[in-house]
């Protein structure tokens, strides 16, 4: 039994993250905050669009837009002969190669799931399949193909390495240094996704719930759709990093469909998601630490246990108050329930 | 080869219930319109000017381009051919003096939002960019929720609403947004009967303050009396006139061409018109 489950120690598993090994689990802590509650933000529009499955489709298919991303870089550092004195601009150049690769591998997938969907008899489902499958398998060869000039490693791709964060570069500014690049990163794209969700509050929620109704407004549905798509592959080509491809759905999809089971309204429904953020991401670290384990995957399993804990104790719907109610209370008379028209005058 | 079987109508002088009005005054003119999904022809060359006004009902039957023929209108779907005006203008540039009322199940009813929310939802176009809205935009909400009586109603979670009460709130919505042309998508289906009376003497009210009202409606016995003027669609525009003049046995047999049963249906319509 004591091989099967390691051993508790109070010490280094709460106390020692936020004390003596805070600049290490701090960063940590806080990146992936960042990566869950951007997720988290942009994802709620996807349960609400019924597009969770597009979500997975950008997040495998980002991978051959990184594999281009890197191809195109390489080249042009050779083509300008760079050397290593230019190390920082070099660096730059990559970095964007890569996110405009993304961003790219990100709207041809909104186009080709909308194309083959639309022009074929094909149903949106197995579109989704078809475009996701097909774009990471591309990414997969790409990668095997130039594996001398493209620097992805297989592992980091599938589940990321978030443990890492706190050795990376530090971004400085005037003098100082401020915190990991990585992080300065993505806590500026989470603010930007919460800043971009509260701005267009009203267009994302019309366009979500009523496109017709949206479009009669002047607010073109398909213009939002292919925004948020856009937006959604910058969040996710920002969590890659920390937590991989396969975990990044997961962090799409979880914080909304938590807080979706606690609350009907939506502006709760959001601050719940940046509440499971939170949690799931310091559950996750110490569960990380405690097993000794991928800490993104953690994070996950962290976050699946609130769903599941908000699925039993939900005060609305939930498993314990369904069984309550059943047992408490008979069925109610049929003229209990019968619809009541007395506040309808038939003239 | 199927093909469609398209009736063959008589050229329908489209501008005769229009006449002496100028184009700004003119809610709706549709021309030349051909919508077809896949290559397959779903509307055909529909012509239409509508006078302001009036309250007028869509009939056709199942598959005659109906709900395609609001769709396109609002500019939800691509044309082949034709172009709609409202008000005078592209209809790009005056929607927002349209209220839409969609299908009841072309939306999601477990959506996270109650019934205040939908209704003020209305009042977003008359907001700009970035704003929210206002004490004043509430108290229109409310002043609509009251009219479909379904002010107790305003903080339900609109999963928790009957089939009547989801199509009253829609209807709040659309007068929330103030229009001066109503376009609705069958608002009386799976609407028990209280309901659909009490829609239909809110479109008399919206009528007599000079709105126009363009109603899709599948209940042939129910149009006769319910709209000033029909328009009797089957891919092809088949009449439009006052509905007196077009819901004759005749002009329906040739909208709802060779099919037995609401052929007996229309019969019943027009004996019932006649005693």
């Amino acid at each position: 039994m004591n091989e099967l489950i390691p051993a508790w120690d109070w010490q280094t598993v709460v106390v020692a993250p936020w004390t003596t090994d805070l600049p290490i689990y701090g960063w940590i802590v806080l990146m992936g905050f960042f990566v869950c509650a951007a997720c988290g933000l942009a994802g709620n529009y996807l349960i609400l669009r019924r597009m969770a499955l597009v979500g997975d489709a950008i997040s495998h298919s980002v991978l051959p837009g990184l594999a281009i991303g890197f191809l195109v870089a390489n080249a042009w550092s050779i083509g300008g002969g760079a050397d290593d004195a230019s190390a920082s601009s070099h660096g730059f150049s990559y970095g964007l190669a890569v996110f405009i690769g993304s961003l790219v591998a990100g709207i041809v997938t909104t186009m080709l799931i909308e194309i083959i969907h639309k022009r074929t008899r094909i149903k949106q489902d197995a579109a989704i399949g078809i475009t996701f499958s097909t774009l990471f398998a591309l990414g997969v060869v790409l990668i095997s193909v130039y594996a001398d000039k493209v620097d992805l490693d297989a592992d980091c791709v599938l589940h990321g390495e978030i443990a890492f964060v706190s050795i990376q570069p530090f971004t400085s500014l005037a003098g100082h240094e401020i915190a990991p690049d990585p992080v300065v990163r993505m806590g500026m794209v989470a603010l930007l996704t919460l800043g971009l969700v509260l701005l267009f509050y009203k267009e994302l929620l019309v366009s979500s719930f009523d496109p017709g109704l949206a479009s009669s407004m002047g607010i073109n549905a398909t213009c939002v759709h292919y925004a948020l798509m856009c937006w959604l592959s910058v969040i996710v080509i920002s969590a890659f990093e920390a937590v991989g491809a396969i975990l990044v759905i997961a962090m799409l999809i979880l914080p909304g469909a938590t807080a979706s089971l606690l609350t009907t309204r939506f502006p709760k429904v959001m601050m719940l998601s940046i509440l499971h953020a939170a949690l799931s991401t310091v559950v996750g670290v110490h569960l990380a630490i405690w097993l000794n384990s991928s800490t993104a995957g953690c994070m996950v399993v962290a976050g699946s246990g609130l769903f599941g804990l908000a699925w039993a104790f939900s005060p609305s719907q939930g498993l314990l108050k369904q069984w309550w109610r059943r047992r408490r209370t008979p069925l109610p008379d049929a003229q209990v329930i019968a619809p009541d028209h007395s506040d309808v005058e038939v003239p | 080869m199927n093909q469609p079987n398209i009736p063959l109508s008589d050229h329908v002088q489209t501008d005769k219930w229009t006449k002496g009005l100028s184009d700004a005054e003119v809610p709706l003119e549709v021309h030349d319109l051909t919508v077809a999904y896949h290559h397959k022809p779903v509307l055909y060359g529909v012509d239409l000017r509508i006078p302001p006004g009036k309250l007028i009902g869509i009939i056709g039957p199942n598959g005659a381009g109906k709900s395609t023929l609001i769709k396109a209108i609002m500019g939800l779907i691509p044309t082949d051919s034709g172009w709609v005006r409202l008000f005078g203008e592209s209809n790009k540039k005056n929607l927002r003096r349209v209220g839409y009322v969609p299908q009841r199940e072309s939306v999601d009813w477990d959506f996270p939002v109650n019934v205040m929310d939908v209704v003020l939802m209305g009042r977003y176009g008359k907001l700009g960019l970035f704003k929210r809205p206002k004490k004043q935009d509430r108290d229109i909400a409310c002043a609509c929720l009251e009219k479909v009586k379904m002010m107790p109603y305003a903080d339900r979670q609109i999963a928790n609403l009957s089939g009547g009460q989801q199509q009253r709130v829609f209807l709040a919505r659309a007068l929330a947004q103030e229009s001066d042309l109503y376009l609705m998508d069958e608002p009386f289906a799976g609407v028990d009967a209280a309901t659909e009376s009490s829609i239909i003497s809110l479109l008399h009210e919206l009528r007599k303050q000079g709105k126009t009202i363009l109603v899709v409606h599948h209940d042939l016995p129910t149009a006769r009396n319910y709209f000033d003027m029909l328009v009797l669609l089957n891919m092809r525009l088949v009449d439009f006139g006052p509905t007196e003049e077009v819901f004759t046995y005749d002009k329906l047999q040739k909208t709802y061409g060779g099919r037995l049963t609401i052929l007996s249906e229309v019969a019943d319509a027009v004996r019932q018109t006649k005693s």
